[in-house]
């Protein structure tokens, strides 16, 4: 059964003189522990349709599943309740909380959103810090810490709440070319430790090539489908 | 709940110098109204004491229309013997009333046979009269501490004038309720401090005097002031005592007794009130302060952290936690304000009272203002700033919690 299934999807954003089309007729499917990457020019949707997939908005028109879940349907607190519990995001500009240390940072939502407790919060975290390298930099604040670094942080907290989903929208935006890669090859390594599924938008022409399904699109439109070579997950 | 506490007290060390502004203007509120209220306050209660304590009793019974004419001191107004003993009877019986003292008051001339002038004295039983105003044995200034027979105690304005001395003779001359006039030798047996208020410049003598000089074969009685046992009851004792009397009425059915607080009697309460206003004002003004200025940081911090609510609320923050983060900022400086204010208003009080405030009151002079601050003040302070800097938190924090997480997080 697929994670994500999108079913006629359209998204308009209207002002009181003209509507403008950001999304028309999208119609895929996302495999669990899928990589996955929407790669197009700005403007083409990619940050709406990523955005619609994390019950941050609703679309216009269509249905959209994730997780089994027709998320068009949900009210305030059940999109943030869904989120909070089956969603994790990485964001362009890491959105540290800047007052928590690293491990803090990353135990947030398990306090928060899910109520997890002590014990198992403790050892959730040492396990996802181990994982995406920073064991020894659990003290720091997000300040005290380099971008790739933020970005390794972020991936962690979207994890550590053992999400069906990540979303990362232009995950690299930020990164040098270097970083980038480490930051992309990171987040496939912890898709084949954990089976998360990741979906992320780029722009980003040398790191396309690492996702593994990838949805180009134009002007709002599905434009193409790839598949690379040996995917399980199509 | 610790971690939403951690958080909005990190998130205002973060603004460390707009935090300890808005900190310390509440800090600053608090200290003022709380020298203010103790200052004020005590000065009521000072002045409230003097004059409840030393001349007038907590409250005083006369026949109905005499406070009216209270001014002339009206002889035919007077309470009769048998009822008086009503009173006596009611009041005896009364568990809220720790002591009561009749009066027989009556205007005269003094002479200390070379001048004359005028007085007002009241008859006394002087057991009863201390217990009732236990302050007055305090007023005598010079001579005996009490009063016998055919012995006059002055106060201390009229023996300057009339220069006169403890154990110097003088007359009284007053005319009775007939029309006659009678006159006495007396004894001065001490001079009283003059106070301000009604009776602070009357004289005493023993009531049997008072009823020889004014040829009553029985004394009758112009007053009866009541000491209460609790002085925080007064309202329902004067209630109470206006029940337990309203059964008395003349041939005409009209009530024979009429009942009065000092309140009613003194116009120091006037002052008073005025003081309570002065206060009810002074806390308005914190109110103030304390509301637009949290309101003021708490906006701000909302503002500036768009961008981090709408990160919390895209990880899955519940709407009622992102609230209480900001409100529990709103409560932490109202905590930290109201302690701080606490804290120097109340070194400051102590400083006051090592210095010693002294001031005049009326003919009372070099009173010593003994400023306290009661627990209920300090709570009913602290309490009010908390309560005033969770509401000012309250919309900010609501605006927060309600913020769509894709335009927040779109905020630059």
């Amino acid at each position: 059964m697929a994670l994500v299934t999108a079913a006629g999807i359209t998204k308009d954003y209207r002002t009181e003189e003209l509507t403008v089309p950001a999304l028309r007729n999208l119609n895929f499917e996302i495999e669990p522990a899928s990589f996955v990457s929407f790669v197009g020019p700005s403007g083409s949707g990619k940050t709406t349709l990523l955005n619609l997939i994390g019950c941050l908005d609703k679309p216009t028109a269509g249905r959209l599943t994730v997780a089994g879940t027709d998320v068009g349907t949900l009210g305030r607190k059940e999109s943030a309740a869904f989120r909070g519990n089956h969603l994790g995001f990485i964001f362009q500009d890491f959105n540290m909380i800047p007052v928590l240390t690293v491990y803090e940072n990353i135990e947030y939502p398990l306090i928060m959103v899910q109520n997890i407790p002590f014990r198992e919060r403790k050892e959730r975290i040492s396990r996802m810090l181990a994982a995406v390298g920073m064991d020894d930099q659990g003290g720091k604040y997000p300040h005290q810490i380099s971008g790739g670094q933020k970005q390794r942080v972020a991936i962690a907290r979207a994890l550590v709440t053992n999400p069906a989903l990540v979303l990362a929208d232009e995950p690299t935006a930020n990164l040098d070319s270097q970083t980038s890669y480490a930051v992309i090859g990171l987040m496939k390594k912890m898709r084949d430790d954990l089976g998360t599924t990741f979906i992320f938008s780029t722009h980003d022409t040398k790191i396309v090539g690492e996702a593994e399904v990838l949805f180009r699109l134009v002007d709002g439109r599905l434009a193409e489908k790839e598949l690379k070579e040996g995917t399980a997950h199509a | 709940m610790r971690n939403l506490f951690k958080i909005a007290i990190r998130n205002l060390i973060r603004y460390k110098r707009r935090t300890l502004l808005t900190a310390s203007l509440i800090t600053i509120g608090v200290v003022f109204v709380l020298v203010f209220v103790s200052v004020s306050g005590s000065f009521k209660s000072m002045i409230t004491g003097q004059i409840t304590d030393s001349m007038m009793g907590h409250l005083q019974i006369h026949r109905k229309g005499y406070v009216a004419s209270i001014d002339n001191l009206p002889l035919n107004l007077n309470m009769k013997p048998n009822a008086y003993q009503t009173i006596r009877q009611a009041l005896a019986a009364d568990e809220q009333v720790e002591a009561f003292s009749p009066r027989l008051k009556f205007g005269a001339m003094f002479s200390n046979f070379t001048e004359t002038t005028n007085i007002r004295l009241n008859g006394i039983d002087p057991e009863a009269e201390f217990r009732t105003v236990p302050l007055l044995p305090s007023r005598i200034l010079e001579g005996k501490s009490t009063v016998g027979r055919g012995e006059i105690l002055i106060p201390a304005l009229l023996a300057k004038g009339m220069k006169v001395k403890p154990g110097d003779p003088v007359v009284i001359v007053a005319t009775n309720a007939d029309g006659s006039v009678n006159g006495m030798q007396f004894t001065v047996a001490g001079i009283l401090e003059s106070a301000t208020g009604p009776g602070g410049r009357d004289g005493y003598v023993r009531m049997e005097d008072a009823a020889q000089v004014l040829r009553m074969t029985e004394p009758e009685i112009s007053e009866v002031a009541i000491r209460l046992k609790d002085f925080g009851r007064l309202a329902a004792a004067v209630q109470h005592l206006k029940n337990a009397t309203a059964g008395e009425v003349n041939p005409q059915g009209q009530p024979l007794f009429e009942v009065h607080s000092w309140e009613d009697l003194s116009p120091f309460f006037n002052i008073a009130r005025m003081i309570d206003i002065m206060t009810f004002f002074i806390r308005i003004m914190l109110i103030a302060i304390v509301l637009i200025s949290i309101m003021n940081v708490m906006v701000m911090a909302v503002y500036e952290r768009i961008r981090e609510i709408g990160t919390i609320a895209a990880i899955g923050t519940p709407p009622g936690k992102i609230r209480s983060m900001f409100i529990l900022e709103g409560f932490c400086m109202g905590v930290v304000g109201a302690g701080a204010g606490v804290g120097i208003g109340a070194a400051l009080i102590a400083l006051l009272n090592l210095i010693g405030i002294r001031f005049d009151f009326g003919q009372q002079k070099g009173l010593l203002l003994k400023a306290t601050l009661d627990p209920p003040d300090l709570l009913v302070v602290s309490v009010i700033v908390i309560t005033v800097a969770v509401l000012a938190s309250l919309q900010p924090a609501v605006k927060a919690s309600r913020m769509e997480p894709i335009d927040a997080l779109r905020h630059v």
